[in-house]
């Protein structure tokens, strides 16, 4: 393999991590209490694809994902964003380094370095880069914008550390643990 | 849950000819103009134009008309938010300020807060007939050959066309899945409250999610045992070569940005100052 940073099994997760990225843009579960706040499930599916198939493919999962979901769903694509979500998605990825979730590892050591990574690259991305992309590209006030990704940075950060931190849980159940054999008396 | 996904039409227009490349070129030079500038004129014009090649497409109104209402949906809450927070955005950058209608506080209401949004809006606006065209009028088996025509890497072009033809699939096994949950007694209407409504939205996502990840080992084995990625090209089935509308059509995008950057430069401000 001579590009391991792009083996085909990082393009598969990318390809097919971006399609259902796409669909769960459209499933959002309203939080009920707090009015006009949805679940985003594709930022917490985005955090697990991540932590597994590695910065590659998160990033990619990220910029595919976003650009294509906004020009499929809105015929239009917010580039600013797109970026927001490309960086969240190495960010996410970068983590994976420090994990063994492959031999099923995820205990709160493991848990405290996801939620670290998580928590850094979202709020550089929507409470810094996205207001700053806002603000340069489009011309937007910069109030607006630092509000606007203030509140969409916070739900994030929320939903993906407490359903994200569930979900890749769940996923690493799903692993044989390393040395979970034993030899029988 | 309402899927509701812009598609390939097909039609026999002169946008349908144009290979997929210069549609992508033309899309992507078109979005950095429209990024860049913030000057009436130009943007205007782009609009125009925007809307002859929308005609030019024998697209209708109606086919699309779900995506163009969530647009202008989202234009008028952005317009009304930019109001509200920055009132008085548009008199700082214009620099003078003609009162309309005088209101409390510092939200009366100028000519140049109108100019600016205005600008705002069609800055928005003015890509949009080139995205949602560009994705209604080239064939999803031609995109990732269009990508890896300008430049990109086969194998992210790949993935790109990976992501096109999974998605189909992801959603008839999220329909599978849900409707076999719902005969287990899953109840998915809105009733529920958020803590139920989590429990259930995770016994369909959770299912659909690991599914898909057994997916890519599946298809990304199959890829290894074809030989995916060894060589350091790949021709496409669905590539074409360049014809005389594809340069027209680039060279007319190409002119548009040079006259933008041109006039950008000559004024040395991003604005258009009707004012002054």
């Amino acid at each position: 393999m001579k590009k391991d940073w792009l083996s085909i099994r990082t393009i598969v997760a990318a390809g097919i991590g971006a399609a259902i990225f796409i669909i769960l843009r459209y499933i959002s579960i309203p939080v009920g209490f707090v009015p006009n706040t949805t679940v985003q499930l594709a930022y917490i599916f985005l955090a697990l694809i991540a932590v597994v198939y590695g910065p590659v493919a998160g990033g990619l999962i990220g910029l595919i994902g976003h650009s294509l979901g906004d020009a499929l769903q809105y015929g239009s694509v917010w580039w600013s964003w797109v970026v927001v979500s490309a960086l969240v998605g190495v960010g996410f990825g970068l983590a994976s380094h420090f994990l063994k979730l492959s031999t099923g590892e995820f205990g709160w050591k493991s848990i405290a370095i996801f939620n670290a990574f998580q928590v850094v690259t979202q709020a550089v991305g929507w409470f810094l880069v996205a207001p700053v992309l806002d603000i340069i590209i489009y011309g937007e006030p910069a109030n607006k914008v630092f509000a606007q990704g203030f509140v969409a940075g916070i739900l994030d950060i929320v939903t993906v550390g407490i359903f994200g931190t569930l979900l890749i849980w769940i996923y690493s159940r799903t692993r044989t643990k390393a040395g979970s054999l034993k030899k029988e008396a | 849950m309402n899927l509701r996904m812009l598609s390939y039409i097909e039609r026999t227009s002169a946008i349908h000819r144009l290979t997929g490349a210069a549609k992508l070129i033309c899309f992507i030079l078109w979005s950095v103009i429209a990024m860049s500038t913030f000057d009436t004129q130009i943007l205007a014009v782009m609009l125009i134009v925007g809307l002859i090649v929308f005609k030019m497409s024998q697209i209708h109104w109606r086919e699309v008309s779900f995506v163009l209402t969530f647009i202008l949906i989202f234009l008028l809450l952005n317009d009304l938010a930019i109001y509200a927070f920055a009132p008085q955005q548009g008199t700082v950058i214009y620099g003078t300020s003609h009162v309309v209608f005088p209101l409390p506080g510092r939200y009366s209401l100028t000519l140049e807060q109108l100019f600016y949004q205005l600008n705002i809006t069609i800055k928005y606006f003015a890509v949009t007939p080139f995205a949602l065209l560009f994705i209604v009028t080239t064939q999803p088996s031609e995109f990732a050959a269009s990508l890896n025509r300008i430049g990109v890497s086969y194998r992210i072009a790949y993935a790109v066309s990976i992501t096109l033809r999974y998605i189909p699939d992801v959603q008839r096994s999220y329909h599978e899945i849900a409707q076999a949950q719902q005969a287990r007694g899953v109840d998915l209407s809105k009733k529920a409250k958020f803590g139920r409504r989590m429990r259930q939205a995770a016994s369909i996502i959770i299912p659909l999610i690991f599914s898909s990840l057994d997916r890519i080992e599946i298809v990304s084995n199959a890829m290894e045992l074809r030989r995916f990625g060894k060589k350091k090209k790949r021709t496409w089935y669905q590539e074409r070569s360049f014809t005389r509308g594809d340069y027209l059509a680039i060279g007319i995008t190409v002119l548009l940005l040079l006259l933008s950057v041109w006039i950008l430069m000559k004024r040395g401000s991003r604005y258009y100052n009707p004012f002054k």
